[in-house]
């Protein structure tokens, strides 16, 4: 457990990805099994037990500790694990010697899965007597299911696959078919035994991707070898359905990453009645119409999934391809095929909730751009607030995991522009660690009728090398005040700089004092050219605002 | 004679009357006595100075020849007649010459701790419970969470790192004198034994601890050094420093802290430290409270940092104890003195 604590305190504090990757495959090279197919599991959160409350730990640290130091202490640091962990009273010397030694994780995921309600928190004192300040922090966490390091699931199922020089996508396939400790999948990536066999009838399929178009891409293109679909602004899944033990159907939804989130939308699942993988885009759809990315948003991320959530957020799919028919792999085939079994196979469900991502005709390029530009009275109809763009697909394109360059495309709508200020900077991390990389800019507003800079976001991406290199000196050089990690800096009307931030979209939020909140803020231009007076007024973002979610209010 | 009537707090510093002295004195005084060389304890321009040897030395090194009047060096151990009271001075295994100062007047024993600890460190001589009837205490990690653990392991997980990224530079931020010392002793006592390279706010200060016998192994300054040749080097600089333009010679930094305050997470994170190394020459929650107990004082005195929770569980043992309105001391935060590096080595 010490390992594993040690691992997940370094994973807590380390910024970047290539380095958590190293960490994480540095210890499943030097931790044995089990101890280490326990630690896959607990970062791709396959782990299953009853997780402890806040209030069984309060307990267990007031019957050891003043009230009053306990107080102070959780005062000071803020976190109830971390303070627990801190101040528990440790063994006197003398009685350690005959103490066991530390859990390993092994010890405690196994233990947990059997324990008793009532059993669990004397378990739990044992083992933070045993335990040191990291080892308790950990054992904390895990059992309070409050495990934020910043690990995606891929992420550590990347750094396994790398433990045998293998991709992701080797262990993304066979995934569903493995289960924790996972010795097999173990003993494969190092080449002590062959690849594990998924045996799940509703396997995962590596998703393939599309590269961003450029303007010169074009020239190089031919449109007729293309097929146009508008790009939905919801979620990619794929959603499978396979025939089990005894003739049952398994049906599951994987994010395009591979991850399985069929129970958050168990509403989609009936409808998966044939045995097929359908690629598609998960989209909110009430009365025929689809609903906006903020309205598909409200449904994730929720812990339950109540009848009201589902009668309200009525989830659909909307079909992309097939990549198997019954027993039929179809993935080798030209895209145009594809679609056509895709076609039948949606007309065979007859299912309200699946239904297939409309073609946009065009026949040249300019055709094409014109529809983009204008959704609605290309064929999207009442449901244009939900096309982020049109996606182009070779016609004779198989179906390859991964991102190939060439076959796919993706054509973006412009981007919203607005001018902002820039008004305080933070340093960033890791290798920005002495730059000033992150932004939160503001817009004019009167406040009691005096004119005011309103922060309504934070970027901290879309500038160059050499930007940042410049934005970063005029920091330094324009700094009025400091507040520990963040700098203000000028803001005035004729003074300060001014950042074009383009952005995907807006939400009502009441965290900010402006009241909105943007989608995928970046900073696209800096116009060192433009007095901040000139930058762009709250009320433009209100106006925006109020467009988007009258289209959500009249549906 | 109450034991406030021989040593109280003024606006000065803790002023000992019938001696004629103050201790640490925040402003210049006719004569002071210094527990140690850090520069919120240590300041220039009194009339008279009794400290160690060695905490005259840094002060030299610090301020220059004419840091006080006149300089009086006190040994360990050695008593000095002020006034009416006797003054002893006591190891109290801080930093290289830290003391304790016992004031003893008639029958009553007062003792300053100044800042201490009770544990093992390589650079200094340790620390010495004086049993007495007052004791004045820091509390500088003056809460239960402050358990600073094993020095060693803390230095096994920065060669860990070193090791597992070969490719980077590890940059550790830690305060210029004791600190720095203590760490690069500790990293040769794992069996680390490639150059350790040095900010130059560092090379004074740590060739004066070599000429007392310290063993640090091969230092070298990072001054000059190309960018390519720090990969898989360590490196000590200042905390300031670490997060700033200075680090930008170094191949993909990982930038690691060596201080007490990294036991909080909060703490860690608010300075962009990628690899907190628990390492401190404070004593902790369970130093102080240790030492309180073992010089059997029945007052206690607690003074700079968390003075609440050490002062209510002083009451919980049955202890007199009240907090010292002592203003100026700072935190190990208050010994980022050193200079700005940009302008000290630019160009390098």
């Amino acid at each position: 457990m010490n390992r594993f604590a040690e691992l997940l305190d370094r994973l807590a504090y380390e910024p970047g990805r290539n380095n958590k990757l190293r960490l994480i495959t540095a210890y499943f090279r030097e931790t044995p099994d089990p101890d280490r197919g326990y630690a896959l599991a607990a970062l791709t959160g396959a782990l299953s037990f009853k997780h402890a409350k806040a209030g069984l730990i309060r307990d267990l640290i007031a019957a050891r500790t003043d009230p009053t130091l306990f107080a102070l202490s959780y005062d000071y640091v803020g976190d109830l694990s971390e303070t627990v962990a801190l101040m528990w009273p440790s063994a006197p010397m003398r009685e350690r010697h005959n103490n066991p030694p530390p859990p390993t994780l092994t010890d405690v995921v196994t233990t947990l899965r059997m324990l008793g309600k009532t059993e669990l928190p004397a378990q739990l004192a044992r083992w933070l007597d045993q335990l040191d300040e990291t080892g308790r922090w950990a054992l904390l966490k895990l059992v309070t299911g409050a495990m934020r390091i910043g690990v995606s699931a891929r992420l550590a199922k990347t750094a396994a696959a790398a433990l045998g020089d293998k991709d992701a996508h080797d262990v993304e396939l066979i995934w569903p078919g493995l289960a924790p400790p996972y010795l097999d999948l173990f003993a494969w990536l190092e080449g002590r035994a062959e690849k594990p066999v998924n045996r799940d009838p509703a396997p995962f399929r590596p998703v393939m991707l599309a590269h961003a178009i450029e303007d010169a891409d074009f020239a190089t293109l031919n449109a007729t070898d293309f097929a146009a679909e508008w790009k939905w602004d919801g979620i990619r899944v794929q959603a499978v359905s396979g025939r089990g033990e005894h003739d049952s159907v398994v049906t599951r939804l994987y994010s395009r990453t591979g991850e399985d989130v069929t129970k958050s939308f168990p509403d989609l699942m009936p409808s998966l009645r044939f045995p097929g993988a359908i690629d598609g885009e998960l989209l909110v759809v009430r009365d025929g119409r689809v609903q906006s990315f903020n309205v598909l948003q409200q449904r994730l991320n929720r812990k339950a999934v109540t009848p009201k959530l589902m009668k309200e957020f009525p989830i659909h799919l909307r079909a992309y391809d097939l990549l198997s028919d019954g027993d039929n792999d179809l993935r080798e085939l030209p895209f145009k095929e594809r679609r056509e079994r895709l076609k039948a196979f949606i007309a065979a469900l007859d299912d309200p909730r699946i239904d297939l991502s409309p073609e946009v005709p065009f026949a040249s390029w300019g055709e094409l751009k014109a529809a983009r530009a204008d959704p609605a009275s290309a064929g999207a109809g009442a449901d244009a607030e939900a096309v982020e763009g049109v996606m182009l697909k070779r016609r004779d394109s198989p179906y390859l995991p991964g991102r190939p360059q060439g076959p796919w495309w993706k054509w973006k709508r412009d981007p919203h522009i607005i001018d902002a200020v820039l008004m305080y900077a933070q340093r960033g991390h890791g290798k920005r660690s002495s730059y000033y990389s992150d932004y939160t800019f503001g817009v004019w507003t009167a406040i009691n009728g005096e004119e005011q800079l309103v922060p309504v976001g934070k970027a901290y991406f879309g500038f160059t090398d050499e930007e940042l290199l410049q934005i970063d000196r005029f920091v330094r050089r324009n700094t009025t005040e400091t507040f520990g990690p963040v700098r203000h800096v000028v803001h005035e009307p004729d003074q300060g700089l001014v950042l074009e931030i383009a952005f995907e979209g807006l939400q009502r939020s009441a965290r900010h004092k402006s009241g909105v909140a943007m989608r995928f803020p970046r900073i696209s231009r800096l116009r060192w050219d433009k007095p901040p007076r000139e930058a762009d007024r709250l009320e433009t973002l209100e106006r925006m605002l109020k467009s988007e979610t009258a289209s959500i209010a009249d549906s | 004679m109450r034991p406030h009537d021989i040593l109280m707090p003024v606006a000065a510093g803790l002023c000992c009357k019938p001696g004629g002295f103050y201790i640490d004195p925040v402003r210049a005084v006719d004569r002071a006595i210094i527990t140690h060389g850090h520069s919120d304890h240590a300041r220039p321009g009194h009339g008279a100075v009794l400290a160690t040897q060695e905490t005259l030395d840094l002060m030299r090194l610090r301020y220059g020849d004419n840091f006080a009047g006149t300089t009086q060096a006190v040994a360990y151990g050695e008593t000095v007649r002020l006034g009416d009271v006797a003054v002893t001075f006591h190891p109290a295994g801080h930093v290289l010459g830290s003391a304790q100062i016992a004031v003893t007047h008639g029958s009553t024993r007062i003792v300053a701790s100044g800042d201490y600890k009770d544990v093992r460190d390589p650079t200094c001589a340790p620390f010495e419970v004086v049993p007495c009837d007052v004791f004045i205490t820091e509390a500088t990690f003056g809460l239960p969470v402050f358990r600073h653990g094993d020095a060693a392991a803390e230095v096994k997980k920065l060669l860990a790192s070193v090791a597992l990224f070969p490719e980077r530079a590890h940059l550790v931020g830690a305060y210029s004198l004791g600190k720095a010392q203590r760490v690069i002793a500790l990293i040769r006592e794992a069996g680390y034994d490639a150059p350790i390279y040095l900010h130059g706010a560092m090379d004074k200060i740590t060739s004066y601890y070599q000429s007392r016998g310290i063993a640090l192994g091969e230092l070298r300054p990072v001054k000059g050094m190309k960018k390519a040749d720090l990969a898989g080097t360590v490196t000590l600089a200042p905390p300031s420093a670490t997060s700033d333009l200075w680090t930008r010679r170094f191949p993909d930094p990982v930038t690691a802290f060596a201080s007490g305050w990294m036991r909080v997470r909060a703490r860690a994170r608010q300075r962009g430290v990628e690899l907190p190394l628990v390492i401190s020459d404070h004593a902790d929650w369970d130093g102080l409270t240790r030492t309180i107990a073992t010089t059997g004082a029945g007052e206690i005195w607690v003074t700079h940092g968390q003075e609440d929770a050490l002062v209510h569980w002083c009451g919980t043992q049955g202890l007199t104890a009240r907090p010292l309105a002592l203003v100026g001391y700072g935190d190990e935060d208050g010994e980022e003195d050193a200079p700005a590096p940009s302008g000290e080595e630019a160009g390098a």
